[in-house]
């Protein structure tokens, strides 16, 4: 089943899992596990499609890493869906290890990142996962940022013979773009046009958030362009390097800490290739209980605090 | 176990456990202790148990496999890959140089028959379990082995992982546990207890065994046993840490030691074996 525009409505979860079932039904080494997230992440009707293919470690994360790298060492395609707090700081000797060091094509995929964790509150809340996993040599990290690109990026790794991380936003992420919108790894999108200030996003309520600081820009007479990154690692230089040129001024806008996160990739890049006015638009304290509206609100992610970033 | 087949196992031991000492003793020295302890393990399993071949070698995925989970013994298992005849004579001057194909802990890139990466304990034994699921969804014949340290056994995530196996009913997974009694700082009782072993895996749902880890066929008699089990097997050997190295069997730091050629050149004479 390819994507539809009645697919693209539902929650990202739901369009995950699709991708998967879409991917197993052309290859036959996919492999799905959990750790006792299987309803959070609705992969039960994997189980149903693939009987044997589905495995519920229980909560075992660090167990689950290691069994999804002896998975791949024995030729099958393991995605391992843990949250993201516990992908990134629970089990990450694991991941960096006995997956990542000894070359073994696991996609690991951490869900509800940084506010997503909503009411789980600050102990899920995983602001540092983005910048732990760029720390992981060559590892692909990526951050759809609707249901459509999503779909794409998922079958794509599915494909990929390299290990990736996936932060993967559960619900909502209304598509963004077209169901025949063309993707790939490593490469970011120009989603709005602009000369005077580059916003440079990664996920939908980022995205979302920089689409609306672009209007409110727009109505001070400041024109931006917004880049939905989608592949954090590697970074698109090429895109994120034109526009810098192009537009003398960049504003990273990201749901997770400012250090080593996305920001720092921009930074990296722009300090070595081009040195660039930037601002990062990320979080720098832990996390805490509350809705997307209220967290970003507080941690400064909101459309006001873009804008602020970028007069 | 026949004479003749006893005799030329006892004969490949001192031969893999001369490489080894020959090994650490050229590179000034290494983790010893955990090395020689289990040298007669993993001979009866590369010479005897396990269907790994020179023409299989590169498809581990095709044929039984053995995972270090206790990376640091890599000089050990290099050792019986040497006397196996995987690894040539001029390797066994190059442990942890630059460039070399035997690092300190296995690494499944550098060195053909080492099937895991291994080298922060726990790891290895949790992929050795997705190696044994593997092969039981793919329906694959082959058996998966691995071997801990008895103070590996302090990590909680062998414990994750001794749950999940005994669900998932990994009959084709056998695993040992080197149980030397020492660790890094001492003896393993003094630093955190770990016993009883055997009680603890079969609450977990493990067949579990004790026997003597220098004795071909105890290991024989015990692996052979494990064939058509439905449950995952724990072997707990008793074992010397430093066995057949004079100056490890005399200390409780026998962990890693530095020490010269002319110790290993001793040893090596006392075992009666050519490296």
């Amino acid at each position: 089943m390819s994507l539809t525009v009645e697919l693209t409505k539902k929650d990202m979860r739901d369009v995950y899992v699709q991708a998967l079932l879409d991917s197993a039904a052309e290859r036959d080494d996919l492999v799905v596990l959990e750790a006792d997230l299987t309803n959070s992440h609705n992969t039960a009707r994997f189980g149903d499609a693939h009987p044997g293919r589905l495995v519920n470690c229980g909560i075992t994360e660090a167990n689950s890493v290691c069994v999804a790298a002896g998975l791949a060492a024995s030729g099958f395609r393991p995605f391992l869906n843990l949250f993201a707090c516990f992908a990134s700081r629970r089990a990450f000797d694991q991941f960096f290890l006995s997956v990542n060091y000894a070359g073994q094509n696991v996609k690991l995929v951490g869900s509800d990142p940084g506010v997503l964790s909503q009411y789980n509150g600050g102990s899920h809340c995983a602001l540092e996962d983005i910048a732990m996993m760029r720390a992981v040599p060559g590892l692909i990290v990526v951050e759809p940022s609707d249901t459509v690109s999503l779909y794409h990026l998922t079958r794509q790794l599915a494909d990929c013979d390299r290990p990736a991380y996936l932060r993967l936003h559960r619900k909502g992420g209304a598509a963004v773009y077209g169901v025949d919108e063309e993707f790939s790894l490593g490469k970011g999108k120009v989603v709005a046009d602009g000369t005077d200030v580059t916003l440079i996003s990664a996920g939908h309520i980022m995205l979302a958030a920089a689409l609306e600081a672009r209007d409110k820009l727009a109505a001070v007479g400041i024109s931006a362009a917004v880049l939905d990154i989608l592949t954090i690692q590697p970074l698109d230089e090429e895109l994120v390097l034109r526009y810098a040129k192009a537009t003398g001024a960049v504003v990273t806008c990201e749901n997770a800490h400012r250090a080593g996160g996305l920001g720092g990739a921009v930074a990296e890049l722009l300090a070595r290739e081009h040195p660039t006015r930037m601002r990062m638009v990320g979080v720098d304290c832990f996390g805490e209980v509350g809705t997307v509206a209220s967290l970003m609100k507080d941690f400064g992610l909101t459309a006001d605090d873009i804008v602020k970033a970028a007069l | 176990m026949d004479a003749e087949k006893l005799a030329n196992l006892e004969a490949a031991a001192r031969k893999s456990r001369a490489a080894a000492i020959h090994m650490m003793g050229w590179a000034g020295g290494g983790h010893i202790g955990g090395a020689l302890s289990i040298i007669e393990t993993l001979v009866y399993l590369y010479f005897e148990a396990m269907d790994i071949t020179a023409e299989n070698i590169a498809t581990p995925a095709e044929r039984d496999r053995f995972v270090l989970s206790k990376g640091h013994a890599g000089p050990g298992l290099y050792g019986v890959l040497h006397a196996r005849g995987f690894i040539p004579d001029e390797w066994l001057d190059t442990l942890n140089q630059p460039g070399t194909k035997l690092p300190s802990h296995c690494n499944m890139a550098l060195t053909p028959g080492v099937d895991f990466t291994t080298g922060s304990l726990g790891q290895g034994f949790s992929v050795a379990v997705g190696m044994a699921l593997a092969n039981r969804i793919a329906a694959r014949p082959g058996r998966v082995y691995t071997l801990i340290g008895d103070g590996e056994s302090q990590e909680g995530q062998i414990w994750e992982s001794a749950m999940f196996a005994a669900h998932q009913g990994l009959g084709n997974l056998v695993a040992f546990t080197d149980n030397n009694k020492l660790q890094l700082d001492g003896v393993t009782k003094d630093i955190l207890a770990v016993e009883d072993l055997v009680a603890k895996w079969r609450a977990f749902g493990w067949w579990a065994v004790r026997i003597d880890g220098h004795d071909f066929a105890a290991i024989d008699q015990a692996v052979t046993a494990t064939a058509d089990f439905p449950a995952p097997t724990m072997i707990v050997l008793e074992t010397v840490k430093s066995k057949g190295f004079g100056p490890g069997e005399k200390t409780v730091k026998n962990h890693h030691m530095a020490f010269t050629y002319e110790e290993a050149e001793k040893a090596i004479a006392e075992l009666g074996a050519a490296k």
